[in-house]
C-alpha cells in the first residue's frame, strides 16, 4: 500500500499527523542509522561481530555513546538477522571465566559504555540466513529512554578481528 | 701457602695471588699499540654481546614462570583430522596450551585472536615453531569435524583442535589443575561452560614453562615465547 492510498481514507488530522510520521521516516532513513532521529541521546560506533563458523554463536560489540545528562540503560537486543540476541557479561572468578545474562548495562551520562571483548558482549546465535565474514547485519538496541537505535554490526573474520 | 690452611682469615689478610699467564706472544702483541687497540675492541664486543645476551635471556619473565611446578605435557586425544594423538607429537614445537569450547563467543575467540596476534609479533622463523592447542573442555558437542571448522577460521598452520572422551579431557585437565564446569541448560538444551582462561606455555621438550593469564598482552606474550624458543634452538 503505498503512502497517498493509506492517506485517502484518514481523517485531516490523522492524515497531518501521518504525514508528518511519514516524512519524519523518510528523513530518518536517509540519514546514518547511528544518528537515526536526531534527537536520540545514545549513539553507536565501531559496531562489529566476530563470526564463527558452523553457525557457532557469535558475539557482537559495540561503543555506545551518552550525550545527555542522564544515565541511559541498554534493556533490550534483537536483531532480523539472527533469531536469538542476548546481552551477556563474561565474569571472572580467579582463575576462571564464565557467562552470565544481563538485563541491563548502563551507558553514563555524557560517557561511553564500550561492549568490548572480555567484558559485555551481544551473544547472537541461530543466524536468519547465512552470515559471513565482510557482511553487515543489524542489531537494534532499546534503552530505557524508551529510544531505539538499529545500528549496522559489520562481521569480521575471528583471527583478524579487533 | 699449605693447603690445609684456609684462605678466609688467613693472618695477613691479604687476598690470594692471581697469577696472569702470559705467553711471550701475548706479551709481544700487547707491546705494539696496533695490537692493544684490537683487543680492546675485541673485548667490548665480547662484553656487548654479553651483555646483550643477558638481556634476552635473563631478567624476569613477564608471564607466570611454572617451571617445575607443572608437569611435562602429556596426553591421549584426538586430533581435529579425526586421528588419535599424543604428546609425542608436538616434541620438538613449542605448544602453547587453551583449554576452550567452540560454543564460547568471547573468550575463547578473543584469546585464540590474541594468539594470532602473539605469532605476527615473532619472527617467522620463531613463528613456525610453535603449535597452538586448542582442547576442548566441551567434548560432547566438539567433536573433531567441529573443531577443525572452528580452528580453520583462525589459523589451520599453527593451531590443532583436540578433543577426547570426557574421561580423557577430565585427566588432562586435572593434570593442569584447569577447573571446569558445565553450567545449567537453557530452554533450547544449550550451555555454557566456566573455564579457565589460562594459556600454558611448553618449551620443545614438554616441559611446562609459563602460563599467561587474560591479563598479559600480546607483547608479553610474545617477548616471553621468543625466550623459551631461542633459548630451546
Amino acid at each position: 500500500m503505498s503512502i497517498t492510498s493509506c492517506l485517502r481514507n484518514q481523517r485531516p488530522t490523522a492524515t497531518i499527523a501521518a504525514l508528518t510520521a511519514a516524512l519524519f521516516c523518510l528523513g530518518a532513513m536517509s540519514s546514518t542509522p547511528a544518528s537515526a532521529a536526531g534527537a536520540a541521546a545514545v549513539s553507536a560506533t565501531n559496531a562489529w561481530i566476530r563470526w564463527l563458523p558452523s553457525n557457532l554463536p557469535a558475539a557482537g560489540y559495540v561503543t555506545l555513546t551518552n550525550a545527555s545528562d542522564k544515565n541511559i540503560d541498554l534493556t533490550d537486543v534483537t536483531s532480523p538477522d539472527y533469531g536469538s540476541a542476548m546481552l551477556h557479561q563474561t565474569v571472572s572468578n580467579g582463575s576462571t571465566t564464565n557467562m552470565v545474562m544481563v538485563d541491563k548495562a548502563t551507558v553514563p551520562a555524557h560517557g561511553s559504555l564500550k561492549i568490548a571483548p572480555g567484558g559485555y558482549h551481544i551473544m547472537l546465535e541461530e543466524p536468519a540466513h547465512k552470515i559471513a565474514p565482510g557482511d553487515t547485519v543489524h542489531v537494534k538496541l532499546t534503552f530505557s529512554d524508551g529510544e531505539t537505535l538499529v545500528a549496522p554490526f559489520t562481521v569480521k573474520s575471528p583471527a583478524t578481528a579487533k | 701457602m699449605p693447603p690445609h690452611v684456609p684462605r678466609v682469615g688467613s693472618p695477613s689478610g691479604e687476598p690470594p695471588p692471581v697469577r696472569i699467564e702470559s705467553s711471550g706472544f701475548v706479551r709481544a702483541a700487547l707491546a705494539s699499540g696496533r695490537w692493544a687497540r684490537t683487543a680492546k675492541a675485541l673485548a667490548a664486543l665480547a662484553c656487548a654481546a654479553f651483555i646483550a645476551g643477558c638481556s634476552h635471556d635473563d631478567g624476569p619473565w613477564r608471564l607466570t614462570d611454572v617451571t617445575g611446578h607443572l608437569p611435562d605435557l602429556a596426553f591421549k586425544l584426538t586430533e581435529d583430522n579425526g586421528q588419535s594423538v599424543d604428546a609425542t607429537a608436538f616434541r620438538g614445537r613449542t605448544t602453547l596450551v587453551y583449554f576452550g569450547y567452540t560454543h564460547c563467543p568471547d573468550v575463547c575467540p578473543e584469546t585464540m585472536a590474541r594468539l594470532m596476534q602473539v605469532l605476527e609479533k615473532l619472527p617467522p622463523a620463531d613463528a613456525k615453531q610453535v603449535r597452538i592447542l586448542f582442547i576442548s573442555v566441551d567434548p560432547a558437542r566438539d567433536t573433531p569435524q567441529a573443531l577443525h571448522a572452528y580452528v580453520s577460521a583462525f589459523d589451520a598452520e599453527h593451531i590443532r583442535g583436540l578433543t577426547g572422551t570426557d574421561a580423557q579431557v577430565e585427566s588432562l585437565a586435572k593434570r593442569y589443575r584447569v577447573a571446569y564446569q558445565m553450567e545449567k541448560r537453557d530452554p533450547n538444551g544449550n550451555y555454557e561452560v566456566t573455564h579457565s582462561s589460562a594459556v600454558y606455555i611448553f618449551d620443545r621438550d614438554g616441559r611446562a614453562r609459563l602460563l599467561a593469564t587474560s591479563g598479559d598482552s600480546p607483547d608479553a606474550i610474545a617477548q616471553d615465547l621468543r625466550r623459551v624458543i631461542e633459548h630451546d634452538a
